[in-house]
């Protein structure tokens, strides 16, 4: 897209590296997936942008601040919290989100002290996207193919001594209204040592179902089912642990007493036209024995001090990408729409929001701005060591040098004060 | 997995792929696009965003679209990035309805 200006981008990073889910959301065993990082290299090192890591708008610099030294303020922060079940026990030990795990396997930080007891038999997944599938993917995965990723090597330790035999992954709607991509679907078929299994009586669909899955543009969903309906037609071989699908299943009550025992699971059905169904229960329970359970049923953004929030939909309010009233403030991403769609989705969004800072242009302050050379003296003095983009080139090189010697594509730093010890040395 | 561009792009060129690209692996000449499958990460968000569904894993290429694989993997790299959303053919609309979409 070509603008009429030429810009200046200073884009502040909380952690002091950058690439945010695609470093610490996309599953090791996906590398191709991270490729982008490649693009965002790209950008990173074009003139008149910089990357100002280690720097926490509204902690260490406010939002007035960076607004008095920059004509507009884009949010792409995301959605990192994770949706609760909101029921009663939902913090009993066993009970833990994807979202943790995740960060946890990926070496983010902020998760490094997490503990994960896989001794138990059973785990429950309770989500129908492909956040659900990466944790059973890599609950399931023999070890060894994962020591050739870039892991957090604490994760692998942990995961080594899994004694995990059954995964079952619970979700309120039907097969064809399941968030999967087909292909991370097929996947997880395809793993050694596991049987994937599905109740045909599930893949009976109800007419609007039916009727949704005939949509020529419902591609995921009759790629899903297809899946789901050849599972059906396989033998388990002896020995297999299992994956288990459940669907039109809701969990109602958390059960244990010091930590998670068991769950009790309504069963709903839909009701609505095609495309606007939703969930009802029926008030038929059943029971399944668990102590490890991963929520995985959506995220919610963080509110920002000084800027408006929508606590029904975990977003900033916005239209097409504009902020309130006055000009200069915009958001892309989850943070805009909310936690949907994969990578590439993004993509899409973030240019719509770029047209919408282009028609404004003439209506931003016309009075030149500094950007962020005035911040820098300033977080200084607060403390705060900005990582530039060169400074996270050191700790890449880094990463990649310790990571060859075990045959990974990286060992992942994973303390901040690591990373920022690194830096002085 | 390299995905495939089809015929389905021909009489419609909506380049709405080329904007959820996260790597810009899509080269175009005045007829369609073709995906280099040197660059592609498989994210799959093209296939999703195509109103004409003219993009394929090549999994779940149909019988009759295989020749597609060579032509993305021939024509591609010898044509310009299309990376900004283009206007489409003026044969677009009816092409789609053709198609059944």
């Amino acid at each position: 897209m070509k603008l009429p200006l030429t810009l200046t981008i200073d884009m502040f990073e909380r952690l002091p590296v950058p690439f945010g889910l695609v470093r610490y959301g996309v599953a090791p065993d996906h590398p191709k997936l991270k490729q982008p990082t490649l693009v965002y290299d790209k950008i990173a090192r074009s003139a008149g942008f910089a990357f100002l890591g280690n720097v926490a708008v509204g902690r260490d610099v406010t939002l007035e601040e960076v607004r008095s030294t920059h004509h507009a303020i884009l949010f792409a922060c995301g959605a990192e919290l994770d949706k609760r079940l909101g029921l009663a026990n939902e913090d009993l030990p066993g009970s833990r989100t994807a979202t943790e795990f995740v960060g946890w396997y990926n070496g983010h930080p902020e998760y490094r002290d997490r503990s994960f007891d896989l001794s138990g038999d059973v785990v429950a997944i309770i989500g129908q996207g492909n956040v659900a599938l990466d944790v059973a993917r890599i609950l399931a995965k023999p070890v060894e193919e994962l020591r050739s990723t870039d892991i957090a090597a604490h994760a692998l330790d942990v995961l080594a001594e899994s004694r995990i035999k059954e995964i079952h992954i619970i979700g309120r709607r039907g097969p064809a209204q399941a968030n999967f991509t087909t292909k991370e679907l097929r996947e997880l078929g395809e793993l050694k040592g596991y049987s994937t299994e599905i109740n045909a009586q599930d893949l009976l669909l109800n007419p609007a179902s039916q009727i949704e899955l005939e949509n020529k543009t419902n591609f995921s969903a009759a790629g899903n089912v297809e899946v789901f309906r050849s599972w059906t037609a396989r033998v388990p071989a002896a020995g297999s642990k299992r994956i288990v699908f459940h669907f039109l299943q809701s969990p109602v009550a958390l059960h244990g007493h010091e930590r998670l025992d068991h769950l009790t699971l309504e069963q709903t059905e839909l009701v609505g036209p095609a495309f606007g169904q939703t969930c009802r229960g029926t008030g038929l329970t059943s029971i399944l024995k668990c102590n490890l359970l991963f929520r995985s049923i959506g995220y919610r953004g963080r509110p920002l001090p000084g800027v408006p929030f929508d606590e029904a939909k975990g977003v900033i309010p916005n239209i097409a990408g504009r902020i309130g009233e006055d000009r200069g403030l915009y958001a892309a991403g989850w943070i805009k729409r909310g936690p949907s769609g994969i990578i590439g989705t993004n993509r899409a969004d973030a240019v719509a929001t770029v047209q919408s800072i282009a028609a404004d242009l003439d209506s931003l302050d016309p009075r030149p701005k500094p950007g962020a050379s005035p911040l820098r003296p300033l977080l200084a003095s607060r403390g705060k060591r900005i990582v530039g983009y060169e400074d996270w080139l050191r700790i890449d090189a880094v990463e990649r040098s310790r990571g060859e010697s075990k045959g990974k594509p990286r060992e992942k730093l994973i303390h901040i004060n690591e990373m920022l010890s690194l830096l002085e040395s | 997995m390299p995905h495939i561009v089809t015929d389905k792009c021909q009489r419609c060129r909506f380049t709405d792929c080329v904007t959820s690209c996260p790597v810009a692996c899509f080269h175009g000449d005045d007829q369609m696009l073709y995906i280099d499958n040197a660059v592609c990460v498989d994210c799959g968000a093209c296939v999703q965003v195509c109103p004409v569904h003219a993009i394929y894993e090549q999994s779940d290429l149909p019988q009759d679209k295989l020749e597609w694989l060579t032509i993305n993997a021939e024509r591609a790299p010898q044509l310009p990035v299309i990376s900004d959303k283009q206007v489409p053919l003026p044969t677009a609309e009816s092409r789609k309805r053709e198609l059944g979409y």
